[in-house]
């Protein structure tokens, strides 16, 4: 059975038709040619694939295309603006906060979301008190990226870089 | 030299990778591809009885199945592991028997789920122990100086244990993948791959295929990880090309899930060891008898020789080598980062730590103490020896000096507390064979051009920062060329010998150039250039050095291990890109925490696979596992080893790291942990 649905994609809208088996992440990467989500493990263990959907973090691997019709997705190549990089894409170029580059894309997304979560003041099993807003220590970067598999182990300088883009207030 | 190495410098492919627009195998534009997946064995020893594909070929959208029978045959099946598709045996549990390929993914997901195989299965045995009745020695032992037994009998102090690791998969980010696309008119194979050696994957593949090299082109501009698993093509390959060749003129696109990860694309053998250290009352080494276990596959024969490292590490007046293969119904072992060294420095490096509490010395130095002056193992002068300089260095930054020995008597709050250290090697490997070309494009431009791989290295920068060094320009002057083997030919990124060698390379073709057309070129002018031997001069060895020092806290009731700090200090040469070898050395450090506490594939012996076959299952460390960490070089340069003076960096930090952490996890709780990986149940006496 295949359906019809509506995304926009980067800012782009697309009508595209595909088998009702087919995950969000596949209609990404196999009907739109969009590269930066990534499979790592097609079964959300490993956020390669992460991607924001309405502002907030998703990986797409892990839910149906036909589920989302009519959504509003940014991927990694759509993050950045006629004033070049993102904040947080830069800061993983300034700190080398990878090395193979496959997780990349899910990582920054995963780290603007959270980053966003964190100023709405959700707590993370970290947070001390539940009552005052979470304050970005590394300790609650790492727990609320820990989604986020790096197999090349890029993690201190990804810490880095999540800290020095929060710092330039990009949340 | 315009001093471009040794400048800290963002990758030149960063903004393709942070943007996700960098194409990784499957994320070319291909025209009109159709999609692979592979029918695999369900038993794990046997024959194939019969093989229906009629209610597969019967779905719609299905353009071909692929069996034992109707595959095309290959022109050389002198190598196993890639022999597909070519007979009814059955090695392995999970080896491809078949494929089915379609128009979508999903349609050839299912359709493979319809064909029927049918079996006659035969007894299989997949458990590695060291009185296998059919092991076997590799080699002789390697005997060197003076008679091992007589100098234990004879020792103060011995040392002797059993140690082991477990099997671990290397599983980098991106899954193995690979696009065929068969042109019949002009035969000639297309193959956009995930690979750490276009140029190897053209030198294995062509011959099989019965193709002339230059008919088999192999892309990789972009490779998702590796660490020894893309260093050589592996059945997926083989599938793609065979299914490639099925259905002309399309470009049939085999990913491989990560469950597929864990069967046919390589992994690290487990170990079993025995060491046995003699020494005088004050630390001394007097013998060192290093005996190991790997399994080997029945279609490969790749050893994971843990022994060979003790060879040249320590001095010893008596020393024995030897390393026994134990046949068994799995899939091929195959490289997995510092494939020996890793395993085997887990088992000296922890005997070390045995050894200097028997003869109550510092483990610092008990290492400064039998540091060898030549190489043990051959006599070599060594071209830079700085073991000592690493663990001086290690334990300043570290803070190491009045470390109270007694394990097990600190305490913060729930927490036992300890610290550890082990030392680091790994060889120097230069790969002749490399050729660079190098290009004058007008203006002062260069293009440099070899079919090197960066599978995450930062192979892109580290070479055009050699470039520019070499030819006496800046680096935003160099365009680099790499990925394609229609470069000039390149070795493969393994054994941590890609920058020296590549590098070297480029080096030569620059020098040739600038002999051929001076400072100011005429556009176009062009020079091909390489390397083809090692200028390690005879006499010498040359090989990397290091220390890891690690603070652990060991919660006594859930048998929890944290690593809340880690340095490393490493000697290897001169460091071409500062920016990008830390991350390596990190990256291999990172790799120790996952492969001392994490990482085991846990082999079903009843049904022959591994059951932790995805991210769930098989651990690995996430964000929260690393805390404060960080890796450090000596100011260094071994021109002897390499024109540039560095040596390799992308192994190194795996090696001792791990016996660092249970070298830790000792002295916080007084239990002397041989076997990894030390898993909360082990911590708590399981």
């Amino acid at each position: 059975m295949e359906s019809k649905l509506a995304l926009t994609v980067d800012g782009e809208e697309h009508a595209i038709v595909v088998d009702n088996r087919t995950t969000l992440l596949d209609a990404l990467r196999d009907h739109l040619g969009s590269t930066a989500p990534k499979k790592g493990c097609d079964h959300g263990q490993c956020g390669s694939c992460t991607v924001l959907e309405d502002d907030r973090r998703v990986t797409t691997c892990l839910s149906l295309a036909v589920a989302h019709d009519g959504a509003s997705i940014v991927t990694a190549s759509g993050l950045s603006g006629d004033d070049g990089l993102h904040p947080m894409q830069q800061a993983f170029i300034d700190q080398d906060a990878f090395q193979c580059g496959y997780c990349t894309p899910g990582q920054i997304c995963s780290a603007i979301g959270m980053l966003a979560e964190a100023a709405d003041g959700s707590p993370s099993f970290v947070t001390d008190d539940l009552a005052e807003a979470p304050s970005l220590t590394d300790a609650e970067i790492r727990e609320r990226l820990s989604g986020n598999l790096c197999r090349c182990g890029a993690y201190v300088n990804i810490v880095a870089a999540v800290k020095q883009a929060a710092e330039e207030g990009t949340a | 030299m315009t001093g471009a190495i040794g400048t800290s410098t963002a990758r030149v492919d960063g903004i393709a990778k942070v943007t996700g627009t960098a194409r990784y195998a499957y994320e070319h534009p291909f025209t009109d591809p159709v999609y692979l997946y592979p029918v695999q064995a369900t038993i794990t020893r046997g024959k194939i009885d019969t093989f229906h594909a009629s209610a597969a070929e019967e779905v719609d959208g299905v353009l071909a199945v692929l069996s034992p029978w109707n595959a095309p045959r290959l022109a050389d099946i002198s190598d196993p592991e890639l022999t597909l598709l070519q007979g009814p045996e059955v090695k392995f549990r999970g080896q491809i028997i078949g494929a089915v390929i379609a128009t979508t993914p999903e349609i050839a997901r299912y359709a493979q789920s319809l064909v029927e195989v049918g079996y006659a299965e035969e007894e299989h045995d997949t458990v590695l122990r060291t009185d296998h009745p059919d092991r076997y020695p590799e080699d002789d032992p390697q005997t060197i100086g003076d008679d091992v037994d007589q100098a234990l009998s004879d020792a103060e102090i011995v040392i002797d244990q059993q140690y082991s690791t477990p099997e671990e998969h290397n599983t980098p980010m991106e899954p193995h993948t690979s696009v065929a696309r068969w042109h019949a008119e002009e035969q000639h194979l297309t193959l956009t791959t995930a690979t750490q050696g276009p140029h190897s994957v053209v030198d294995t593949l062509a011959p099989l295929l019965g193709l002339e090299p230059q008919q088999l082109r192999v892309v990789s501009p972009h490779v998702g990880g590796g660490f020894g698993s893309k260093a050589a093509p592996h059945a997926h390959d083989v599938l793609a090309a065979l299914g490639a060749m099925a259905v002309p003129g399309r470009s049939v696109k085999y990913a491989i899930t990560r469950q597929q990860g864990f069967v046919f694309v390589g992994y690290r053998s487990p170990t079993q060891q025995h060491l046995r250290l003699g020494a005088r009352a004050d630390g001394t080494l007097t013998a060192i008898d290093h005996e190991s276990f790997s399994q080997v596959s029945p279609v490969g024969s790749f050893s994971e020789n843990a022994s060979s490292i003790s060879a040249s590490m320590y001095a010893a007046d008596s020393r024995r080598l030897v390393h026994h293969l134990v046949p068994l119904d799995v899939p091929p072992p195959h490289w997995m980062r510092a494939p020996g060294e890793a395993p085997g420095m887990f088992a000296l490096e922890v005997a070390m730590d045995e050894l200097a509490v028997a003869a109550g010395v510092d483990p610092v130095e008990l290492r400064l103490r039998n540091d060898p002056p030549r190489d043990p193992a051959t006599g070599n002068r060594w071209t830079s020896r700085r073991l000592v300089d690493c663990l001086h260095e290690g334990a300043r930054q570290f803070g190491w000096q009045d470390r109270d020995p007694r394990p097990g008597v600190r305490r913060d709050g729930e927490w036992l507390v300890g610290t550890g250290m082990a030392s680091a090697t790994y060889p120097h490997v230069m790969m002749p064979g490399t050729k660079a070309t190098i290009r004058h494009n007008g203006a002062g431009r260069y293009t440099v051009r070899t079919g090197a791989a960066d599978i995450g290295t930062g192979a892109w920068t580290t070479l055009t920062l050699i470039s520019a060094d070499a030819l006496g320009i800046s680096p935003d002057r160099v365009t680099m060329e790499i990925g394609d083997s229609s470069l000039p030919t390149a070795t493969v990124a393994g054994g941590s010998s890609g920058t020296s060698s590549w590098g070297s390379a480029i080096v030569a073709a620059a020098e040739m150039f600038r002999r051929q057309h001076g400072e100011d070129p005429d556009a176009g002018a062009q020079t091909t250039g390489g390397v083809s031997e090692d200028p390690l001069a005879e006499g010498y060895t040359a090989a990397s050095f290091g220390a890891h020092f690690v603070e652990v806290r060991v919660h006594p009731g859930t048998g929890e291990v944290r690593v809340p700090r880690m340095r490393g200090v490493f000697s290897i040469g001169r460091v071409i890109n500062p920016r990008t070898v830390r991350s390596q050395l990190l990256g291999g450090m990172v790799m120790g925490v996952s492969m001392a506490l994490h990482e085991r594939s846990v082999r079903d012996p009843r049904f022959g696979h591994v059951v932790t076959q995805d991210l769930a299952s098989y651990h690995v460390p996430v964000h929260a596992d690393i805390e404060d960490m960080d890796a450090s070089w000596l100011d260094d340069s071994d021109e002897l080893a390499t024109p540039m003076g560095s040596r390799g960096a992308g192994e190194i930090g795996i090696v001792g790291s791990a016996a660092a952490i249970a070298n830790a996890v000792y002295h916080a709780t007084g239990l002397r942990l041989r076997h990894l990986p030390l898993t909360p149940a082990v911590l708590l006496g399981d």
